[in-house]
């Protein structure tokens, strides 16, 4: 059924339509739409046999999901930015037990400076947490990703997070095709555990393991993930049979075949550049993109295959690993091995800093060019910056950066940026 | 369940007396029928004051629940000397997750047994004092304030055993350990605050709080009993010795449990919602001394002179545990 509905909205009945037992949450933005629909239908019994748990951090929710799980029942949480890191701890302990919890991530920037806007620093920084992770492109994706998301997690008894942006696809209205509990129930099998607590056939888990078998247990998961190669791309299939719509998969093309330049990228602003690819491509430029479902497992037999033919690639991160530059480009030149085309990083969007138009087709025209540095920097104000620097140059006690270039930018950032 | 009238005093034998007793009256321990939840082979030291504690709470906890009862335990001593793969100790369901979730872990069990319709099954997290007081304080509030259908027990051995004897939020004022060293003009730990688990429980007004000690093991095993009949947040503070932590023999970890409730230094108590219910009086009362004394840990106390300031000002905390919970017979009672 079509209905116009925002993103977390529908994120939460996608979530309903899976039954899951228990429910544990902490509120923080972008994320506080979902959990707070998913206890009003706790609440309202539409979800039911379920426990909804207001948790006093993200930590326990995480914990308390780890309990749930671990007792046999379907987990489900949802967090952002802060909270993710908050609960870092947890999230390993998830996944080296193999317990298979499903979490969106509202994604969004993390402090400091504090900043509630979108983009994937938080997620990126869990990339290694053992987590599958997904990323939705556009809200009926997110709705998708959730239900493919708990038949993964329970076929490899492995944790997946759904990484959605925040507010972009968070807080946004539009048409979505909602499922009905039917569909979910033909396309969701119940939850069969491969560990349970259960008094009648006590076992222990989470025992210290040492040097003898630490390896082969962490190996497990990493033979997990690359199980998850294999199946995503059938659950997908899967997917299309009973919804009659393509979403998920590892990775998606538009307009990429006969590419001479390649865009890559993560979440909802494919839309942005999928629309300027359209522009520049009446203007003749031989351009696409291909952008990435699943960040873990990284498919790098995917991904090789759809760049080893274009001339060039743009990987347009919202992400900046401090030091070196991007995170998914690290990732991309690994499947690129042995294959020449030139590379550019393009770090965009930090913060919640709008991805236009405008700048795309100016970035993919230098790109196209080769005029590109390796690593850019979309729409940075380089005299602010410069400005800051030469204070620091100019004092030892210079002060706190924030506040400093907040200063220099003064009334404009309460307006359109 | 009243704590039974039977009290044994250890007075210099093992003997415990058991087989004089009706079948009924026995302890759990001494029945046939024991779960021995947490079993034999384990790597724990001799004498350690937790081993003990636990293999009695969790044995009460299981005739208590019919044996349908699942464990959470954070990291520690008790999960790293019971759970050293590929072995495992444990007879009874169990999870270890993290240093400072078991109380969110358990309360993660309780709600999908909710789910399920299988509340008959009931849930024991547990942890040391570090893992309760200190890192999982956060995790064990939020517990109590949901008023989860969760028995939380915290083992205290007063520090961070397992890692080496550090202080811990449970360490005492004076105590010698690996990071209050027994140096400078104030040796040991500082006379803090101090932050006692049990009254933060209280103030929670969850259904019921107590407190015991290995000293007194029926007692233990009556408060598991009374804390099982109960739904709701429960909360259990066990004082366990911890010979190499405090530098105690082995053999005297029964001895110096009994001394810090005799002595008013540990006050052994249960409370209903919030307001004390009843007290474990003390049955002869002996100076904080005599229980600070077969400790190494507090050895600066005593040479190369004694430190008799300190001592004093240990014993005015106890009295005022005396006082403030009643821990002696009101003598115009004339009892």
């Amino acid at each position: 059924m079509l209905r116009q509905v925002e993103g977390s909205r529908a994120v939460a009945e996608a979530v309903a339509f899976c039954r899951p037992e228990v429910i544990c949450a902490y509120p923080i933005s972008p994320q506080t739409h979902i959990v707070e629909n998913l206890s009003q239908l706790v609440k309202t019994g539409e979800l039911a046999p379920c426990e909804f748990v207001n948790v006093e951090s993200e930590f326990a929710a995480m914990s308390v999901a780890i309990g749930a799980s671990a007792t046999g029942a379907r987990a489900y949480t949802a967090t952002a930015s802060q909270g993710l890191l908050y609960m870092t701890e947890a999230l390993y302990n998830a996944s080296g037990l193999g317990l298979p919890i499903v979490m969106t991530v509202a994604n969004r920037a993390i402090g400091a400076p504090i900043n509630i806007w979108n983009d994937h620093s938080d997620s990126m920084s869990q990339r290694d947490s053992g987590w599958i992770q997904l990323y939705a492109e556009t809200n009926q994706e997110a709705l998708d990703l959730h239900i493919q998301a708990f038949r993964l997690a329970e076929e490899l008894s492995t944790p997946v997070m759904v990484c959605m942006d925040g507010f972009i696809l968070t807080h946004a209205v539009e048409r979505l095709e909602i499922p009905t509990q039917e569909q979910v129930d033909g396309f969701l099998p119940p939850f069969q555990p491969r560990q349970v607590l259960d008094p009648d056939e006590p076992i222990s888990i989470g025992a210290m393991v040492g040097p003898e078998a630490f390896m082969e247990v962490k190996y497990l998961a990493h033979a997990k993930q690359m199980q998850a190669l294999e199946l995503i791309p059938e659950i997908a299939a899967d997917f299309k049979d009973v919804f009659g719509r393509d979403s998920g998969g590892l990775i998606r093309c538009y307009r990429a075949e006969d590419a001479e330049t390649i865009v890559l990228a993560l979440g909802s602003v494919l839309g942005t550049i999928k629309d300027t690819i359209d522009e520049l491509r009446q203007e003749g430029m031989k351009i696409g993109a291909v952008g990435i479902t699943s960040f873990r497992p990284f498919p790098l037999d995917a991904v090789r295959g759809a760049l080893s033919h274009s001339k060039r690639v743009v990987m347009l991160e919202k992400a900046l690993a401090v030091g070196i530059g991007g995170i998914v480009s690290a990732n991309v030149r690994m499947a690129l091995a042995g294959i020449q085309l030139h590379g550019y990083t393009v770090i965009a969007g930090l913060g919640g800093r709008s991805i236009t138009k405008a700048s795309l087709r100016d970035l993919f025209t230098d790109a196209a060019a080769d005029r590109l540095e390796p690593l850019t920097f979309l729409d940075m104000d380089w005299d602010v910056v410069n400005r800051e620097l030469e204070r620091m140059g100019a004092s030892r006690a210079s002060g706190p950066h924030a506040e400093n270039i907040l200063r220099d930018v003064g009334p404009v950032a309460a307006g359109p940026v | 369940m009243k704590a039974p009238a039977i009290r044994f005093y250890q007075t210099g034998s093992f003997a415990v007396g058991n087989r004089l007793l009706d079948p009924e009256q026995r302890s759990v321990q001494a029945g046939e029928q024991r779960t021995n939840s947490i079993t034999c082979g384990h790597r724990a030291c001799q004498g350690c004051g937790e081993a003990l504690g636990a293999r009695y709470a969790l044995d009460a906890a299981m005739r208590a629940t019919n044996g349908q009862m699942i464990a959470a335990n954070a990291t520690g001593c008790l999960e790293v000397f019971s759970t050293p793969y590929p072995e495992t100790s444990w007879q009874i369901p169990w999870i270890h997750s993290l240093f400072g979730n078991a109380p969110a872990v358990s309360t993660g069990i309780a709600a999908a047994l909710r789910a399920k319709g299988r509340e008959d099954v009931r849930v024991v997290g547990q942890g040391g004092d570090g893992g309760t007081v200190d890192i999982g304080m956060a995790c064990l509030s939020g517990m109590f304030e949901r008023n989860d259908d969760v028995l939380y027990i915290c083992y205290d051995n007063e520090a961070y055993m397992n890692t080496g004897v550090q202080r811990s939020g449970a360490t005492p004022p004076a105590a010698r350990t690996a990071t209050t060293q027994a140096v400078g003009p104030e040796p040991g730990n500082v006379f803090g605050q101090g932050k006692s688990a049990p009254l933060i429980a209280m103030a929670h007004e969850i259904p019921y709080v107590a407190t015991a000690t290995v000293a007194e093991l029926r007692d233990l095993e009556a408060k598991v009993q009374t804390a099982m009949e109960i739904r709701g947040a429960r909360y259990l503070h066990v004082l366990v010795p911890c010979p190499l932590g405090w530098g105690s023999a082995s053999k005297d970890t029964i001895r110096i449990a009994r001394l810090a409730k005799e002595s008013g230094i540990f006050p052994v108590f249960e409370a209903r919602d919030g307001e004390v219910t009843d007290v474990s009086e003390i049955r002869r009362q002996v100076p904080v001394e005599d229980y600070l004394r077969p400790q190494k840990r507090f050895a600066h106390l005593f040479k190369p002179e004694p430190r008799t300031e300190v001592i004093a000002r240990i014993q005015a905390g106890a009295e005022r545990n005396i006082r403030r919970f009643g821990l002696l017979p009101d003598p115009k009672e004339g009892s």
